[in-house]
């Protein structure tokens, strides 16, 4: 049997565009799929299709696929991608419109639904949020989004219907892989040794450049060659599970130990249980071994069987954010943002705006260094940053105009002043049974 | 000795929870690592933001260790005012400790 070469295009909604077109033309790739959902981008989208029913798939979409869609028709690529985001029939439609206006004839194209489970979660306003063990049914009418981790067999099914392109909407990140190696390889769904080993490759290719010197670089330790020009990657992979990644070649960025290494365990807890809709798979004993320039052999993954729950995020309105910026330099400059942040508080207090998780912090001292204050006596420039979540977006509006009033009001010499305000959706997760939920399938062909 | 001089990290987030990986360059240090840089020592260095358990897993064959620090994100990227909210930093900060 054949082995397979699967590519990585995108390892976030925003991601480029140029690293995983340079991939398709450089590599023979059966498969290239685009991970671009983070945990909050499917409320946000969820909330841009309320307002337009057409609308609350990924923004890039149109963008991405106008230059994909003639790459992988020519070559044979099959893509997968989570850019359905909130609304993968419309996300079906658009990109059967986008083939249709290239010209492309006989381009099967299909959407994974049955994600979206508000109504169930609606139902079960008992279910616990697994944050806090807290009814889901407190944030009631704050809720404005529910979304399950499906598993990988609805796409393996989609790949077996014929489909070019599948569009989905929450699907757990690595399952966009694993799913051609199930269709190619014909891997039970009992086979968890084999989907373990499918799910690693997964979890190496779905942040895309991470594996490749993304995220990764420092030009002390850990020097990147042509950082600017960052390749991402692919797996080849057999039928037994085994198989290799690297990169486009000829592209900056580099694949070794190192790199696989830390993105084995990125946003890992225990290895040795990573849960998925399709198993737990077991990391615990993978190693890697470089067998070329920027190539590296996985081998020890493991699988037991999925629990029988899946995981759903839960996006709802959590009121807002006010946030504002000012700088100071020279000397005292630490002195003069310290009487500026002193300046804000009383203010806030004088006029009854009440905060949670209020941060009055100087950028360059104390913003995002956790280890005890330093006092920085020689600093030059400082900037001050205060950041709130009010209920109201007026009180945020307030908190983010008392830092940039400090122009007219505050200490010597603050510059540089910027606000923001906006909406703030948070997430938290909930379990359903999975015989709750029915992923279905539709089709087009232009 | 600092943590930086002998090994390398990255951090992930997934909800309220970091992870913060310790990776060896030589695997030949992975020993010093694993006995100096224990789950208590890691939760008493990033104490200001670490508001609860720490749990330390170890990968030997790849000089790895993975500590997970659950509370530690202030309810995580999405309801945080954090400015970095992700906790993308604190592996820079890690490597800070003193051995």
């Amino acid at each position: 049997m054949k082995n397979i070469r699967i590519g990585s295009g995108a390892g976030y909604g925003g991601d480029r565009i140029e690293p995983a077109l340079e991939l398709m033309k450089r590599v023979s790739l059966h498969y290239i799929a685009f991970e671009c959902l983070a945990e909050r981008t499917i409320a946000l989208a969820q909330r841009e299709k309320l307002a337009n029913p057409a609308k609350g798939y990924n923004s890039l979409l149109e963008h991405r696929m106008r230059r994909v869609l003639p790459l992988a028709h020519s070559q044979g690529v099959r893509v997968l991608t989570n850019m359905g985001a909130a609304n993968p029939e419309a996300a079906l439609h658009r990109v059967v419109d986008l083939a249709r206006e290239q010209g492309l004839k006989g381009m099967r194209i299909s959407a994974v639904l049955g994600d979206d489970v508000q109504e169930l979660v609606r139902r079960n306003p008992e279910l616990p949020q697994l944050e806090n063990g807290r009814p889901i049914g407190e944030l009631a009418d704050r809720i404005l989004s529910a979304n399950a981790y499906l598993g990988s067999q609805p796409m393996a099914d989609a790949l077996s219907a014929g489909a070019e392109v599948i569009l989905t909407g929450r699907v757990a990140d690595p399952s966009l892989f694993l799913a051609p190696m199930i269709y190619e390889f014909g891997w039970a769904a009992g086979d968890f040794e084999r989907l373990g080993q499918g799910t690693l490759v997964g979890h190496l290719l779905e942040c895309a450049g991470q594996l490749c010197g993304g995220y990764y670089a420092d030009p002390l330790r850990k020097p990147v060659p042509e950082p600017w020009n960052l390749g991402f990657p692919f797996a080849e992979v057999d039928a037994s599970g085994s198989g290799y990644v690297s990169k486009a070649p000829g592209t900056g960025g580099l694949v070794n130990r190192a790199t696989c290494t830390e993105q084995l365990l990125y946003e890992i807890h225990d290895p040795s249980a990573y849960l998925t809709p399709d198993c737990t798979a077991d990391f615990s004993q993978v190693n890697f071994t470089e067998t070329g320039p920027d190539q590296v052999a996985f081998t020890g993954a493991g699988g037991r069987a999925p629990t029988d729950s899946y995981k759903v995020s839960v996006g709802y309105r959590n009121g807002f954010l006010g946030e504002g910026q000012i700088s100071y330099g020279g000397n005292g400059c630490v002195a003069r943002a310290r009487l500026a942040a002193d300046i804000v508080r009383m203010r806030l207090e004088a006029l009854g705006i009440k905060a949670e998780d209020l941060r009055l912090e100087l950028i360059g001292i104390n913003a995002i260094n956790p280890l005890a204050i330093e006092e920085r006596p020689g600093a030059m420039e400082v900037r001050l940053r205060v950041a709130g979540r009010t209920a109201g977006r007026e009180q945020a509006e307030a908190l983010a105009g008392e830092v940039e009033a400090l122009y007219t009001n505050g200490p010597a010499g603050g510059g540089g002043a910027v606000k923001k305000v906006e909406e703030l959706i948070s997430m938290v997760s909930v379990l359903v049974p999975k015989s709750e939920v029915r992923p279905t399938l539709i089709h087009q062909t232009t | 000795m600092k943590l930086y001089e002998i090994a390398h990290s990255r951090s992930g987030d997934k909800g309220n929870i970091s992870n913060i990986t310790l990776i060896a360059y030589e695997l030949s240090t992975y020993h010093t690592l694993a006995s100096a840089v224990t789950a208590g020592r890691v939760k008493a260095w990033l104490g200001n933001r670490v508001h609860g358990e720490v749990q330390r897993f170890e990968l030997p064959q790849l000089g790895a260790l993975n500590f997970v620090l659950l509370n530690a994100l202030a309810g995580g990227v999405t309801a945080s005012t954090a400015l970095d909210a992700h906790g993308k930093s604190l592996s820079s900060f890690l490597l800070e400790m003193e051995i």
